[in-house]
């Protein structure tokens, strides 16, 4: 039986449901972080399974970039969260909405 | 040589920078000495572009520098770049050459002030400016420079302005300056409409080929005419240039009498091309605005007792001089005028300056006289500069002057003879008011040491409150001796009643005495005793009553004393007062002869001004100063030389300017019978307003105060007018327009303000601070526009 | 055959992982449950001849971020269980869930509708094949120019040089970043909210 790239389709779109649903319903910064992350690699193995079936390399170059700029943003996401956390250790993301209008 | 132009306004603005960058380190003099040196190195720069220039042929003086591309944008676009032509290199050649001189003179005028280092930074700032101005080959470039140099008026003529009269004459100008500028913007519009740029070899070559309507040409000629008449300071915007006096000599020298001041008419005469295709009406205004501003400003100058603003006024009649000229098409008059007015202007006011330094800071003519033996060589330079602007052969002023009657005279019908009727006049009155500054200031007794009014006001105010002070004094003395009086006066008279009491109790103790019964030895006694108190009790209130007999006396020689006292000081009173009356008031009009005020009699009660005064002497100003002046009055002399008028081969400078004329240039039909006859008129008038003027102020022949009229130091109430209509109906239209834009303008900008306030109030219900709502809210979008996608494919 | 066992078991740590990640209460649970699902993705790189993403998956993703969250987790102490009761937003979990299902059903079924696999799928979800990239024709001289690393590696530094420059760029920003914002400014910033002193 051929895997054609339908079952990465279709695996990466449950990985990134996963991930929506997990970052819907946690309160937990980090973990809501975490589920950000699923996203992304679900939406980077959709990427290599077009770039192998199509035979072009763009989608290669595109996980490469998603990966540096994840961890870019892993990095300032994670300050953010440190400073957040410092203040009020058992905070969940629902502890700060001063910016509610 | 020619690519050397760039330097010309670059080194000034270099040392401009270098002020603001080390300028208080460099402290004084050092700053004014590299101010002075990149002035001399403009000026050299100058000389080479002038030098390259002569070596052209004369067709080909026509040379653009572009520096770089400054506003590129679509079809519009305008370089920085400079035009390098005969005109823009005589414009440049005086601007730095005078400049040169002035900020040299400056070394020395501004001597010990504590901003010694930015007034260089602004006078380096200004001739950057203006040479920018002059040099632009673009009407942006020269707006760039006709902005620069009215900041940096601005800026001067504020320079002292912890004085309130400096910083308000400092807005006056620049607010009167804008009107102008308005002007400028909207001519710049309208040939940018016109032709589709505003590059001036573009504007020539439209002109030429009749691309700009004579409608169009029109409405620029006027709309220009405004921004000159508010740089030039011509009716109706020229009220500002007096008032510009608040600034310092050198500023005064270099941008109100020289530089600035003649930007309106470069102006003008760069933009021949329009003038000469424009409505020969609208030239014609050019030409009535110069004439009329000519005289009313010489009318104002008669009036003037400040040397300053008699020099202002001069400065503003010689530029509609100028203007009368332009606008009769006589350029080259207009800029031979130009530069001679620069060369004895510049020299008037460096005078007038070293003046006012030599005589401390006094302004007033009033307060001068004579001062030719203690400053020999400004008196020398000043007579100099007076004989050029009287127009006296064969100095300076005389040439241009009468080559511009000349063309009014040349202009055909009864407006050119007008014209040349109402220059004539002018010639009159400016030979007379110099006339009457030279001999005021440096003729006739030193005035320098009489007491002003105000002092010998002071003198006696000061004595009369004292002596009132201290008759009051000895009034209340007088009261309390009085009462005094009184009191003793109520002590005798109960004295003597107590004597009178004291003889009756003695009588009926006798009587008692007589009837009483000796046997009863008790009772006797009693009695006996009793006549005998009475009796010691009488010389007792004798003595009491004489004891205050004599201290009346005394209470009442005491109240004489001091009623004559106060009676004495009351005579003093009234005869300071009648001294006061007597006392010499300082005439508000005087001549070089005037007698000083007699303060003998109170002398030692002036205040101490007055005593200062007279052991200060008027001093001759330090070499910086007179070397100026020294060159400057040699250019008055032999300035006409430029453009002799004998035969064609001596109007170098007409020759010279020709090839940025383009053959606008009008030229006139006179004969030289005509010509010389002109000349003859002119001299004859000229000599006439000297003698008579010095036979009201040498002589005393007239009454001063007959030609100097109020309304004439006032300028003919025109600066009151305006202030008044501004104040009024003026007042009310801003208030209307104020109304308008608080009402329409304001209304509608709060009005979306207010609504987009509301609106944000009802769109924060969707701002709950749950970042997880958020993400959800951008989910839902996702899926919906998956769905979208999705429902595609059925479709 | 060997295909399908390492995709099916890899799709298993994959799907597993992501519903670990989701569902543990415990914060070091996640974080360890997303190390597996990372694995599962690299394993399924390798599968499909993209041998330099998987090795990159492995060392930046399940190495770096992963150890990284984890130490964030044991440096601020927040390694116990997510309190579950007074949700400030009633239904969002729920919420969360169906929007998670129906991206689901959407994708699957756009994947579906738009034809039996293939390209065709692509072509739905991507509205149609543009310009795209194609690999460098092999070159007969160099023997390695078959790789996909070396292509990657040629794309990178030739035609994406200023995207690949300025992600190094971006890289040092958010270390700056990352230092600004968790410097320990003293003392006085450190305010513990308490009743009374949130406004300040």
């Amino acid at each position: 039986m051929i895997i054609t790239e339908t079952w990465y389709l279709v695996l990466s779109a449950a990985l990134f449901s996963i991930g929506t649903a997990g970052l819907l319903s946690r309160r937990n910064p980090l973990v809501m972080f975490m589920c950000v992350e699923l996203m992304l690699n679900a939406v980077n193995l959709t990427f290599v399974a077009f770039s192998n079936a199509l035979d072009d390399l763009a989608g290669y170059t595109a996980v490469f970039f998603v990966l540096v700029v994840a961890a870019a943003e892993v990095v300032v996401g994670l300050s953010i969260v440190v400073a957040l956390l410092r203040r009020q250790p058992s905070a969940s993301v629902d502890d700060f909405s001063e910016l509610k209008g | 040589m020619l690519e050397a132009a760039w330097l010309i306004p670059a080194l000034p603005l270099a040392g401009f920078v270098a002020l603001v960058l080390v300028g208080r380190r460099l402290g004084e003099p050092l700053a004014g000495w590299l101010a002075t040196s990149v002035m001399a190195g403009s000026f050299l720069a100058t000389l080479t572009v002038f030098v390259g220039l002569v070596a052209e042929p004369a067709e080909e003086r026509f040379f653009i520098q572009k520096i770089f591309t400054w506003v590129p944008s679509g079809s519009f676009s305008v370089d920085i770049g400079f035009l390098v032509d005969p005109l823009s290199i005589t414009m440049c050649l005086f601007i730095t050459g005078i400049g040169t001189l002035i900020h040299l003179y400056s070394v020395g005028y501004m001597h010990g002030d504590p901003n010694f280092s930015k007034f260089f930074l602004y006078l380096n700032l200004f001739a950057a400016s203006m040479l920018l101005l002059v040099l632009g080959d673009n009407l942006l470039v020269t707006f760039l420079g006709w902005e620069g140099v009215g900041a940096c008026s601005y800026f001067l003529i504020s320079f002292w302005f912890t004085d309130e009269a400096n910083a308000s004459a400092g807005k006056k100008a620049f607010v009167t300056n804008r009107i102008g500028d308005f002007g400028y913007m909207i001519g710049m519009f309208l040939l940018f409409n016109a032709i589709g740029s505003i590059r001036y070899a573009d504007i020539l070559t439209s002109a030429e080929a009749g691309a700009i309507s004579t409608g169009f040409a029109t409405a620029i000629v006027l709309v220009f005419m405004l921004a000159a008449a508010g740089k030039s300071a011509q009716i109706p915007l020229f009220v500002w240039l007096p008032d510009a006096m608040a600034g310092p000599t050198p500023v005064s020298a270099l941008i109100h009498a020289a530089t600035m001041v003649t930007s309106g008419i470069y102006l003008l005469t760069r933009l021949n091309p329009v003038l000469a295709i424009a409505e020969p009406w609208s030239t014609n205004v050019v030409a009535w605005i110069g004439a009329l501003t000519a005289l009313v400003a010489a009318l104002a100058a008669i009036g003037q007792t400040d040397i300053k603003k008699v020099l202002a006024y001069s400065t503003v009649s010689q530029l509609g001089y100028m203007f009368l000229a332009v606008g009769l098409g006589g350029y080259i008059p207009a800029i031979f005028h130009m530069v001679t007015h620069a060369f004895f202007k510049a020299l008037l006011f460096l005078g007038s300056g070293s003046v006012i330094h030599g005589v401390h800071d006094e302004q007033d003519m009033r307060r001068m006289g004579g001062l030719a033996r203690f400053m020999p060589i400004t008196a020398g330079t000043f007579i100099i500069g007076w004989l050029a602007i009287a127009g006296v052969p064969p100095f300076a002023g005389f040439w241009s002057k009468d080559e511009i009657l000349l063309y009014a005279w040349n202009e055909p019908g009864l407006n050119g003879k007008l014209l040349w009727a109402i220059g004539l006049l002018t010639a009159l009155l400016t030979a007379f008011y110099m006339t009457r500054q030279v001999i005021l200031t440096f003729f006739g007794r030193v005035r320098f040491f009489d007491a002003h009014q105000d002092e010998i006001d002071a003198a006696f105010g000061q004595r009369v409150v004292a002596a009132e002070t201290q008759a009051a004094e000895a009034e209340t003395a007088v009261a309390s001796a009085r009462e005094a009086v009184e009191k003793a006066e109520a002590d005798v008279a109960k004295r003597s009643e107590a004597i009178d009491k004291a003889a009756a109790d003695l009588t009926s103790a006798r009587e008692a005495l007589e009837a009483g019964d000796p046997a009863d030895e008790k009772a006797y006694g009693k009695l006996t005793k009793a006549v005998d108190k009475a009796e010691k009790a009488g010389p007792k209130a004798e003595d009491a009553l004489a004891k205050a007999q004599a201290k009346l006396a005394d209470a009442v020689g005491a109240a004489t004393e001091a009623t004559q006292a106060a009676g004495a000081l009351r005579a003093q009173i009234d005869k300071v007062a009648a001294q006061r009356a007597d006392a010499p008031a300082v005439p508000d009009h005087v001549t070089a002869f005037t007698p000083a005020p007699d303060v003998e009699a109170f002398e030692e009660h002036l205040p101490e001004s007055y005593h200062k005064r007279r052991e200060y002497h008027p001093h001759e100003s330090p070499w910086t100063m007179t070397l100026p002046l020294i060159v400057l009055a040699g250019l008055s002399i032999v300035g006409g030389g430029l453009n002799l008028p004998f035969t064609s081969d001596l109007h170098f400078l007409g020759h010279w300017l020709e090839p940025a004329l383009f053959g606008n240039e009008a030229h006139g039909s006179a004969t030289a019978a005509t010509k010389v006859m002109l000349a003859v008129i002119a001299v004859a008038v000229g000599v006439v307003a000297i003698v008579s003027a010095f036979a009201v102020y040498l002589r005393g022949k007239a009454d001063p105060a007959k030609i100097e009229r109020d309304e004439l130091g006032m300028a003919i109430h025109y600066d009151k007018g305006l202030a008044a209509f501004m104040g009024g109906p003026g007042r009310s239209l801003f208030d209307g327009f104020a109304l308008f834009d608080k009402g329409v303008v304001d209304g509608a900008v709060n009005g979306v303000a207010t609504g987009v306030r509301q609106l944000g109030q009802g769109l924060r219900v969707l701002q709950p601070g749950f970042v997880r709502q958020y993400a959800l809210g951008l989910v839902g979008g996702v899926v919906v526009v998956v769905a979208a996608l999705v429902l595609r494919l059925f479709a | 055959m060997v295909d399908l066992i390492v995709f099916v078991v890899s799709a298993a740590i994959i799907l597993g992982g992501g519903l670990g990640v989701v569902l543990f209460r415990n914060p070091v649970h996640n974080a360890l449950s997303l190390i597996a699902s990372f694995f599962g993705v690299a394993i399924l790189f390798i599968l499909q001849n993209a041998q330099f993403l998987a090795f990159v998956q492995v060392v930046v993703y399940a190495g770096a971020i992963v150890v990284l969250f984890l130490f964030v987790i044991m440096l601020l102490g927040v390694d116990r269980d997510e309190v579950i009761d007074d949700d400030a937003l009633p239904g969002q979990k729920a919420a969360g869930l169906a929007a998670g299902a129906a991206m689901f059903v959407l994708l699957c079924a756009g994947l579906f509708l738009s034809g039996p696999g293939g390209d065709d799928g692509a072509v739905a979800l991507t509205g149609g094949r543009s310009e795209v990239a194609p690999k460098v024709e092999p070159d007969p001289t160099d023997t390695e120019a078959d790789s996909v690393t070396v292509q990657l590696a040629r794309d990178l530094f030739t035609r994406n040089l200023l995207a690949f420059e300025a992600t190094g760029l971006l890289l040092t920003i958010a270390t700056i970043g990352a230092v600004v914002l968790v410097r320990n400014r003293g003392a006085e910033d450190l305010v513990v909210d308490e009743p009374g002193t949130a406004t300040r």
